[in-house]
């Protein structure tokens, strides 16, 4: 009898606390991200910021590359039979483009700089507090959060725009080939069409949002890396968990930035959507 | 008279006043007090988890106290912002228990870290002061280009000890200087400690389970013991003396200490496990 009574005060208790944490947590990494912006102050935070850029940006290149160009291609081939059958294969490429411009293109290059960057970041960094060089850091009188976290944080809110425009052009490759190449569409009319569907503020909404993922992305992984458990399990859990909250963060804000940057569209141009 | 007495008295360099720790539930150093005098060797000892190296943490401010005070020359660090606090870790040296040296650094860099953070001098200055503190621990000048994955365990923690000097520290603290080197390399850090407590009027707190090390460098020792195995009301300090004093001391948990013999310690931990 009393476990039954005591069965929903114990689930209400759980759930209290795991929201109490969710906050404190929330907290945690806003304060962490406030730190990491103090640091772009300092001018000791741009010591390590080349080569943490070519780690992000540079050794990212295939992989991104390969992504956008195999998205390009898989929309074209899921989409090709239905515009088809309605006449509409030349405008096959307004569709393609402008999934890829606006959405798969940043959320791609986001969830690459996740897995292949922020993963690798975090366990970096975790198994720089194991080892107490985090600690040593402090000691030697250097603001370990400016030094290892404000680069990382650059190197990523800088360089994810420029490879969603290397995600965005191979997709846009991508497409075209499967389409022009393969299915045989006329290309002066599938090009003509992708040009008068897709404008500036397709491109530029899609490079607006990757600077937010970028941001959540290394804010999230450093603050894992940061504060890992002990041992190799420890950074293990870091690493796994750095990827899968920035992958959630990303979405997310996919969400919310897509919404916001729809609306905003709506009120400064009123009745302008449409696909023909 | 009473007036004369008190004036005599040296204010100690570093006094932690009813310091405890607790990392979440687990409560690790409990209302401590310990007094370290200016130009003193203290010898840390206690078994592993008693709290040592959170005793160290605690007097360069890495963590701060859950209750008490840290006062070091009469700041009290746990109170001090964040600045304040990283030029007061300036005056330490830290030789961490694996070296903590930065692994994508260079022996040089490692060395030169704390000289390039303070901003203070020039390269060729800095250069000078490397190869310098690299001769003073023993080390060649061969080994200024290699990076720490290619060096042995000694001779890590002799270029962590060289990093940790090249500040001109006014306290050093050694975390386990000697634990997992062969005996020669143990008394080669020995000897250091005594050649830089020779070559510089320094304070110095050196956390070891050598009985040799204490022996051979400590002016004073206290000893520590895990809260969870003292008595109600016990104080953590079993003792504090001199080394000499260690031998002929009335408690046996500090004489079992110092001759390394388990006794009945396999029982209580078995006795222990079978409770849990």
């Amino acid at each position: 009898m009393a476990t039954v009574s005591s069965a929903p005060l114990g689930l209400w208790r759980l759930g209290r606390r795991k929201i109490t944490d969710a906050i404190l947590d929330l907290g945690e990494l806003s304060l962490f991200a406030s730190r990491i912006l103090t640091g772009m102050r300092r001018r000791s935070s741009y010591n390590t910021l080349l080569p943490i850029s070519f780690s992000v940006g540079v050794s990212s290149i295939p992989v991104v590359t390969i992504t956008g160009m195999f998205i390009g291609m898989v929309l074209a081939v899921q989409a090709y039979s239905e515009f088809y059958s309605l006449g509409l294969a030349t405008r096959l490429g307004q569709i393609i483009n402008i999934s890829v411009v606006r959405e798969l293109g940043p959320v791609l290059a986001a969830v690459m700089l996740a897995g292949r960057v922020g993963s690798a970041m975090a366990a970096e960094l975790a198994t720089m507090r194991i080892t107490e060089q985090i600690d040593a850091l402090a000691c030697l009188g250097t603001n370990p959060i400016h030094y290892l976290g404000t680069p990382r944080f650059l190197a990523c809110v800088l360089l994810i725009p420029l490879l969603t425009i290397m995600a965005n052009f191979m997709g846009v490759l991508g497409g075209a080939m499967i389409c022009i190449d393969v299915y045989h569409v006329e290309s002066h009319h599938y090009w003509e069409n992708v040009r008068g569907y897709i404008g500036m503020w397709d491109l530029m909404t899609g490079l607006i949002k990757p600077i937010f993922f970028g941001a959540a992305i290394a804010v999230i992984c450093c603050h894992r890396g940061f504060y890992s458990d002990a041992g190799a399990e420890g950074v293990g859990r870091a690493a796994t968990r750095a990827f899968v909250l920035s992958f959630i963060a990303v979405l997310v804000l996919d969400f919310f930035l897509a919404m916001f940057l729809n609306n905003l569209y709506d009120y400064l141009w009123p009745h302008t959507r449409g696909l023909f | 008279m009473t007036m004369s007495a008190a004036n005599t008295v040296p204010k100690p360099l570093i006094s932690l006043q009813q310091v405890t720790m607790q990392f979440g539930a687990q409560r690790v150093l409990h209302a401590l007090d310990v007094e370290v005098q200016r130009g003193q060797t203290l010898g840390v000892i206690g078994e592993s988890g008693c709290g040592k190296t959170v005793l160290l943490k605690l007097i360069i401010g890495l963590l701060r106290p859950t209750v008490g005070r840290v006062i070091f020359d009469g700041k009290q660090l746990d109170n001090l912002a964040e600045r304040e606090l990283t030029q007061q870790r300036l005056r330490f040296g830290f030789l961490f228990q694996g070296a903590a040296l930065f692994d994508s650094l260079s022996v040089y860099d490692n060395v030169a870290f704390g000289l390039r953070a303070q901003g203070s001098k020039p390269e060729p200055e800095i250069g000078e002061i490397v190869r310098q503190r690299l001769q003073e621990v023993g080390l060649p000048v061969g080994v200024l280009a290699k990076k720490p994955a290619e060096l042995s365990g000694g001779m890590k923690k002799r270029v962590g000890l060289a990093r940790a000097l090249a500040l001109d520290p006014e306290v050093m603290l050694y975390d386990e200087p000697t634990t997992g080197l062969d005996p020669i390399m143990t008394d080669v850090i020995n000897e250091l400690i005594l050649q830089t407590r020779r070559q510089r009027p320094v304070t110095s707190i050196i956390v070891t389970h050598e009985m040799k090390t204490i022996n051979k460098v400590a002016d004073r020792v206290v000893m520590l013991y895990p809260l969870s195995r003292l008595q109600p009301g016990e104080p953590q300090i079993l003792f504090d003396g001199t080394p000499d004093q260690l031998h002929a001391s009335a408690d046996t948990r500090v004489r079992q200490f110092i001759e390394g013999e388990a006794r009945d310690r396999l029982q209580e931990l078995a006795a222990k496990s079978d409770q849990s």
